[in-house]
């Protein structure tokens, strides 16, 4: 591999990119949601057939393509983690992994309202709802394994193995609307033959997601960070109750 | 090769041995089970609609209570380490112990099914897909149970963890073997479910004993 991975196990390097990176993301952040909502709430024309609920897509699609990329990602960093044991990639797992779970209900919960008036009801058992559901699970599970070991290493390689294995799920996510024809539509922006969709409405659509992934790392980077000073926290107590161990 | 056999043989015996732990599974099934026609209400429409979900469910729940019984014996005593040290590679032996546990605690169940099934007035046609679909789909439940049993073997309170770790993992068997069933029952070909549930079979054959050696690795260690 042409990037060096092992310069960003440092933590403290880590650090300090991720604090060059931060004050970006975070203006990023407020810029791309400020304008984001305000094309999809106010300036973005109603649909001819779903007229104002047509708004709940901007919450709803960026926030299930967050789930997706967050698992993804967490699946390759804890890879990367088992493979290199590259402690900031065991981390950088563990710190998406809330964010994630919190952008997945958030999709399931906008879906479901959104469902009502379009559908007739909130809740389908079809193949993309239900796997959006798995995804959740995934989610949960994926946080408790962390919380059940004391052995914050041994956590971290049980946790790599569940998510490696749970990514098979994210494949069947995204193609489910296509294997199975079901109510949820088929994929409409990132097709082979190009976006589907009306640019007033796919330029909000895009807006509101660069504004979750800018959110997202700005979440990730305050988490990622809490871990690393936390981690060390840990260690200088133990390091101090060692000393004290020996004077007395 | 011996040795695989040898341990495969061994985990059958004390199974078989230790009956209780059998007769406990399959009473847990058929109880289970019974729940549903006293909570729905015993009108046979309805039952042979639900049937197929409701015995998939029971299969699905009586074989997670069994999965600590793959590692959890012999981690206490201690002749899992013995195991793991020895010429068979952990992998393999990890295998045996699935397939051992297959045979033991959800063969059982899947042999009592089609009586539970006739209960539950579902048409005699769809008994042999019943079981089938069982068949081909329930070494996936012990497959991929064995990696949550590994990842949990070494904990106090593991149990309500490993059900939260192997349930969304053994969603889209249990809608494939439904699946197949259903579409038995109202004339359907199945073979395309049928054939799907054999792959996952295959597939978590090849990537679970990996996963779950993996995981004793980091319990023992």
């Amino acid at each position: 591999m042409a990037v060096d991975l092992h310069r960003f196990a440092n933590p403290a390097r880590f650090m300090r990119l991720t604090d060059a990176i931060f004050p970006w993301s975070l203006g990023l952040t407020v810029l791309l949601l400020a304008s984001g909502l305000y094309y999809a709430l106010i300036a973005s024309p109603q649909d001819y057939q779903q007229g104002e609920t047509v708004r709940i897509m901007f919450v709803h699609v960026p926030a299930a393509w967050m789930a997706l990329s967050v698992y993804s990602m967490m699946a390759i960093s804890a890879a990367v983690g088992w493979i290199w044991k590259h402690p900031v990639a065991d981390l950088s797992a563990k710190a998406a992994a809330p964010a994630g779970a919190c952008f997945c209900f958030l999709a399931l919960v906008t879906g479901a309202l959104w469902g009502q008036p379009m559908w007739g009801t909130y809740w389908v058992w079809d193949a993309r709802l239900t796997s959006m559901l798995i995804l959740f699970f995934l989610y949960l599970g994926y946080m408790a394994i962390w919380e059940a070991f004391d052995d914050q290493s041994k956590a971290a390689k049980a946790a790599a193995i569940l998510v490696i294995i749970g990514a098979i799920n994210i494949p069947v996510i995204k193609f489910s609307v296509d294997w199975w024809n079901t109510l949820h539509q088929p994929a409409s922006v990132a097709t082979m033959e190009g976006p589907k969709i009306h640019s007033s409405i796919l330029t909000p659509l895009l807006l509101m997601a660069g504004a979750y992934t800018a959110l997202f790392v700005t979440i990730f980077i305050i988490r990622v960070k809490a871990e690393i000073l936390d981690r060390r926290l840990r260690i200088m107590r133990m390091n101090q109750v060692q000393e004290k161990g020996l004077k007395g | 090769m011996s040795a695989f056999f040898r341990i495969f043989s061994r985990d059958v015996r004390l199974a078989v041995r230790q009956g209780s732990a059998l007769t406990m599974t399959l009473s847990f099934f058929v109880i289970a089970v019974t729940l549903f026609p006293l909570g729905v209400g015993p009108e046979l429409s309805i039952l042979a609609r639900i049937g197929p979900g409701v015995l998939w469910v029971g299969a699905l729940l009586a074989c997670m209570l069994t999965l600590d019984r793959i590692f959890q014996a012999d981690y206490e005593d201690g002749s899992l380490d013995q195991l793991m040290v020895g010429t068979l590679p952990v992998e393999l032996m990890v295998l045996a112990k699935i397939l051992a546990h297959w045979l033991t605690a959800v063969v059982p169940l899947i042999i009592i099914t089609p009586v539970l099934a006739i209960t539950f007035n579902m048409p005699l046609d769809s008994l042999g897909v019943m079981a089938l679909s069982l068949l081909l789909g329930s070494p996936v439940l012990s497959l991929i149970g064995s990696v949550g049993a590994a990842l949990t073997v070494g904990m106090r309170r593991g149990g309500v963890l490993l059900s939260l770790l192997v349930l969304p993992l053994y969603i889209p068997v249990l809608i494939f073997g439904v699946a197949a069933v259903e579409a038995a029952i109202a004339l359907l070909p199945a073979g395309s479910h049928l054939l799907l549930l054999a792959a996952f079979s295959a597939g978590s054959l090849v990537i679970c004993p990996i996963a779950s050696a993996a995981a004793l690795r980091l319990a023992v260690e």
